[in-house]
């Protein structure tokens, strides 16, 4: 037996060999699940179920999908140049504190301005908590992946300096908690669901757009591929990655703003719930494609949704939804062997093909 | 403060970074960038927990604890080094596996305490002889017996790495590939062990914060430090034994802002726990500002080895 590169495969092989990933994780999980005793058939139904089966799951299963969705087209902008940022959590918690601080501060304004000026504030403080880390790394090369992370620990931690110490409500008799926002700072809705959902599909037209019609969405391409070939090409590589950077960082930033402002109604250590690390997975299950992503952001919010429902329902702890998730990326990780080399099997006599 | 209690505790603290710090040594010494490291430890310190609380057998523990990092690193390794997968992306999984594996088994556990019989066993004993040594015996010789184990790791795998031919070969196949498969070295199986050691190393890490440092289970134990050690593999350029003044260094780090609170400071202490990561992205801007040829990584590191592709 031996391993040979594979040439191209067409769009649908490569769905075909996806999906089989995805099956085999969800088989896999299945046997974990009946190793705890359980029916997995009757689990994963009614995980279904408690993602979809009313309008009050389907509106929180919403509500989970756009901080995902948005956060992985962020995070995603980022992996195409192959930048790891794995930073999204404390870009969402600094861009949430920008908003916060002008939600606190500037009640008064008019609601259109004031959240205007709060999804911009949230954005230029995301963009520049990527932006720091992105010069490092295009000035010394210094490892971004690393240095995202830490940055998300020093935006927790100031977080938590602001809802414990700083900023805490003196009118919540002694409880840890920062104000809740005014009126004017709360995200209107439609349908029944706070306008991120406006927000989200608007972003996934938008950087697909600037992804694939547009020089720099061409220059970030061509670094990924290659820093040598962009060189060669006279890409100023420094200048891509430091706008890139900001875009994707701003990205999260304002997934800060839509949680602060159209679920907590405050600011909290709690806001991003994970969500900054669950994109990195959904990114990369949507082959850093825009409009994938927004399906796959859905399936998995679909799935949480259903996790915390299952636990409820069968007192299976809620991290089994984490767990299944992290289980399918390896298995769609693993597929990828498959859509690059191919498994030659050598004849009997050493006739080798 | 007294300033010998204040470094044994920071040699306790920098005790589970040395462990995972030095596996990662490994791992990335043979090529394989690990970024599983803080999932491994969960699930070695959660699986060291569970094992110990339900078995009352403080050596099950540790080796339970030892073989879950082992099955992390097993899962990574089949997909990076098997199937030539994205490491970056595989090591991030795996520590969103492990996160939800040690939050999923340790759901049951949150609040309880280990038995007597096995706390007593990692609980703090005099080395015979050394603890005798003034100043130096009461920092590093009046530890728990994992932190003499993490002693006699450095020791042993420093030997191993920079004397023996086994050393020599793994570093081959990290810094050339192709140069050792050609010189009849079995690149996989050199990563495959390697990898695996560095999970073991994790899992035993993770721990030493569930059965020693804090026994009683609490929800995300290891708060980072699985990443502080990614880190702190740069701080010691790949050398095990410059591990150990990484690890002590942050583990002081890690806990100054505790010991301080009794002093009223100026500074707030959400400012001061700040400390260690603030301090890891100095140690990888300094890191990459003064670039040798020494303090290179293993040229190897983030890519699959395929035979036909040299």
């Amino acid at each position: 037996m031996r391993i040979a590169k594979r040439s191209e495969l067409s769009g649908n092989q490569i769905a075909l060999v996806r999906l089989a990933a995805v099956f085999g994780a969800l088989v896999f999980g299945g046997l974990f699940l009946i190793v705890l005793g359980e029916n997995p058939i009757t689990i994963y139904i009614s995980m279904v179920k408690g993602g979809l089966g009313s309008f009050f799951r389907f509106r929180e299963t919403v509500n989970i999908a756009i901080p995902l969705l948005i956060t992985s087209l962020g995070v995603m902008i980022a992996f195409k140049m192959r930048f790891w940022n794995i930073g999204a959590e404390g870009q969402i918690f600094m861009g949430a504190f920008a908003a916060t601080y002008l939600a606190l501060n500037f009640s008064d304004l008019p609601k259109p301005l004031l959240l205007m000026m709060m999804g911009t504030a949230s954005m230029v403080m995301g963009g520049i908590w990527l932006v720091v880390p992105a010069w490092f790394k295009a000035r010394f090369g210094t490892n971004e992946t690393l240095f995202t992370l830490m940055l998300n620990y020093i935006a927790l931690r100031w977080v938590t300096y602001l809802q414990y110490s700083l900023w805490k409500d003196p009118n919540a008799m002694g409880f840890p908690k920062i104000a809740s926002f005014g009126q004017n700072a709360l995200l209107p809705k439609v349908f029944d669901i706070h306008i991120g959902w406006i927000i989200a599909l608007v972003l996934i037209y938008a950087i697909y757009v600037y992804l694939n019609h547009t020089k720099t969405g061409y220059e970030i391409m061509v670094i990924g591929e290659s820093e040598d070939t962009a060189r060669y090409a006279g890409i100023d590589i420094k200048r891509v990655i430091l706008k890139t950077m900001f875009l994707s960082g701003a990205v999260c930033g304002l997934v800060g703003m839509i949680q602060a402002s159209g679920i907590s109604g405050t600011l909290s250590v709690d806001l991003t719930g994970g969500v900054g690390f669950t994109a990195i997975i959904t990114a990369w299950l949507s082959g850093l494609n825009p409009v994938m992503v927004g399906v796959v952001s859905f399936l998995f919010a679909m799935l949480r949704q259903g996790g915390s429902f299952i636990q409820t329902a069968y007192q299976i702890p809620a991290s089994a939804a984490e767990i299944l998730q992290a289980l399918i990326l390896f298995f769609v990780l693993a597929s990828e062997f498959f859509l690059r080399y191919k498994v030659v099997l050598f004849k009997k006599k050493g006739r080798g093909i | 403060m007294n300033v010998i209690s204040f470094l044994s505790a920071v040699v306790q603290a920098g005790t589970p970074l040395l462990f995972a710090t030095v596996g990662e040594i490994f791992s990335q010494k043979v090529g394989n960038l690990n970024l599983g490291l803080e999932g491994m430890m969960l699930m070695g310190a959660v699986t060291g927990f569970a094992v110990g609380y339900g078995s009352a057998n403080p050596i099950l523990a540790l080796l339970g604890a030892a073989l879950a990092g082992m099955i992390g690193a097993l899962v990574y390794a089949f997909i990076t080094i098997t199937l030539k997968g994205n490491q970056e992306v595989t090591g991030l999984t795996l520590t969103i596996f492990g996160t939800g594996y040690a939050s999923f088994v340790g759901s049951s556990y949150v609040g309880y305490k280990l038995p007597e019989n096995v706390t007593e066993a990692f609980a703090k004993v005099s080395f015979p002889v050394l603890s005798e040594i003034p100043v130096i015996g009461d920092i590093f010789f009046k530890q728990s017996v994992l932190v003499y184990f993490s002693y006699a790791c450095v020791v042993f795998l420093g030997i191993l790495l920079y004397k023996t031919k086994y050393g020599l070969n793994l570093r081959m196949v990290g810094e050339n590939p192709a140069a050792a498969d050609a010189s009849g070295i079995s690149v996989s199986r050199y990563k495959y062990f390697y990898v695996l050691l560095g999970g073991a190393m994790s899992g035993i890490g993770g721990a030493f914060l569930s059965l020693a440092y804090i026994p009683v289970w609490q929800e995300n134990i290891t708060a980072g430090k699985g990443w502080i050690a990614v880190a702190l593999v740069i701080f010691a350029v790949w050398n095990p034994y410059r591990a150990v003044a990484g690890a002590y260094f942050f583990g002081g780090l890690d806990i100054i802002g505790f010991r301080l609170q009794k002093f009223s400071l100026p500074i707030p202490i959400y400012i001061i726990n700040m400390l260690p990561y603030v301090a890891t992205i100095l140690v990888l801007v300094l890191m990459s500002i003064r670039k040798s040829k020494e303090n290179k990584a293993p040229s190897s590191i983030g890519r699959a080895y395929f035979r036909e592709e040299r």
